[in-house]
């Protein structure tokens, strides 16, 4: 039960949106957040029946950032190995 | 799916792994304090990918694990009131109790129905006027906040056959009894959910008070990943902190108007935890200005007395100090689909996390 998934928001109807997760659609109440938090396009995080935040687009994108430098060295971790016929791990 | 799948890329969290190994010299003992992150780390087979020196341990937050069998007991007696439709999570169902279940019940006759959410419950109340609907509100400072909208709603709607049975507890009094009480940990994995409604401040006074880290953690094995090496690097460094990692999601203040919502409705009170007896103001009672949609104000119940169950060790398990392997009704008596305590019943609960991931 206290799983909460991301969804997109597709649509806004008053005070709760419906929204996509994957291929299935759900609706959420909008009522924990703000007015006019979120928009058409928002990704936010709901549980049980509840959309308790919006995600937040920079913050996931610097975190990401973050993680496409390790990528490179993730890269180059697999060249070694290909050329040591070894694992690292 | 975005925000999910690449949180889950093998190459990052093999990193992470060469990471924590390059830097990590001293044994550590790390406790995720959440079920979804105790589901997670059996499910991605976490431990195998940390070195001998960083241990991970289970706490208490899954919230069907935590509550007490008297609260089942209590529901129980609810459900057997003719006048009256229980309404309740999924999970909690099969919790058993001293010598029925809600499950078992409902096989009886009983008005049980699952719902996913407690907007499910409203709508329950009103299309049932001549029944009381009683709502199991179980979990803590991520799901109270909707139980506490519904309440409000209730009460503006003036649909007084809408009750709610409260067991929601807030996490940072159980994160302090476990040091307290003596178990040997070196940080914490914060709960990313819980944080989600709360902030960061409700962690202030562990790194103040008890000098250990508390590191607010997403679910995906990549943010666990990152969590836990984030915690090693404050270890090793010795400057506990609250840190988030989860940043996607956790704001520092938290969700100021769920947070509003709790303060509105519910008041502190002592409660009692598996494992850890009753602690000073970990539970949430419905405050008096809504104490017409209490159920423990205004449903009269004679509830029978409490048996625990023979040879369970639940409540060790909650506390990081023995694990599901150690219990000797495990995966023989006791299983998912025929569970003695209430660790093997929700899939965040430890024993049922480790059974479906690691046999
Ligand atoms: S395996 Fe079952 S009986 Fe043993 S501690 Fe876990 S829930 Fe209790």
């Amino acid at each position: 039960m206290c799983l909460s998934i991301p969804a997109r928001v597709d649509e806004i109807e008053g005070n709760s949106a419906i929204c996509t997760v994957g291929n299935s659609s759900y609706k959420a109440s909008l009522e924990l957040l703000t007015p006019d938090e979120v928009q058409v396009g928002d990704y936010v995080l709901i549980h049980t029946g509840f959309a308790i935040q919006k995600l937040d687009e920079v913050d996931a994108m610097e975190t990401l950032k973050t993680f496409n430098d390790f990528k490179t060295l993730n890269e180059q971790m697999d060249q070694e190995e290909k050329d040591n016929n070894t694992h690292l791990i | 799916m975005k925000y999910i799948d690449e949180y889950r890329d093998k190459g990052l969290v093999r990193l992470f792994a060469e990471e924590i190994k390059k830097i990590s010299t001293k044994h550590v003992k790390l406790m995720e304090v959440c079920g979804g992150h105790t589901m997670s780390i059996q499910k991605f087979g976490i431990p195998d990918l940390l070195p001998s020196t960083v241990e991970l341990i289970s706490g208490p937050g899954c919230p069907v694990c935590v509550t007490s069998r008297g609260y089942i007991d209590q529901a129980i007696a609810y459900c057997r009131l003719a006048d009256v439709i229980i309404a309740t999570y999924g999970d909690l169902i099969r919790v058993p109790g001293s010598t029925s279940s809600l499950e078992k019940e409902r096989a009886l006759g009983a008005d049980i129905r699952i719902v996913y959410s407690v907007l499910d419950a409203l709508i329950i109340a009103r299309e049932n006027r001549s029944k009381k609907v009683v709502f199991l509100g179980i979990g803590f400072e991520t799901t109270a906040p909707g139980s506490a909208a519904a309440i409000i709603k209730a009460s503006m709607a003036g649909l007084r056959n809408f009750y709610v049975y409260s067991a929601h507890k807030v996490m940072p009094p159980a994160m302090e009894a476990l040091i307290d009480e003596g178990v040997q940990i070196n940080g914490y994995l914060g709960p990313g959910h819980v944080s989600t409604i709360t902030g960061e401040k409700i962690y202030y006074d562990i790194p103040k008070k008890y000098g250990l880290g508390v590191v607010i953690s997403g679910f995906e094995p990549v943010d666990v990943m990152q969590s836990i090496l984030m915690l090693v690097q404050q270890i090793e460094s010795n400057q506990p902190k609250v840190e988030i990692q989860y940043t996607r999601v956790v704001k520092p203040e938290g969700n100021i108007k769920a947070q509003q919502m709790l303060e509105e409705v519910f008041e502190p009170r002592d409660d009692w935890w598996r494992g850890l007896g009753v602690l000073k103001d970990s539970g949430l009672k419905i405050r008096e200005n809504y104490q017409t949609h209490d159920a423990e104000k205004m449903i009269e119940v004679v509830v029978e007395e409490t048996i625990e169950p023979k040879g369970c060790i639940c409540g060790p398990i909650l506390k990081g100090i023995k694990k599901p392997k150690d219990c000797k009704l495990f995966g023989t008596v006791c299983t998912p689909s025929d569970p003695v305590g209430s660790c093997m019943v929700s899939n965040e609960g430890s024993c049922a996390a480790f059974y479906m991931y690691n046999r």
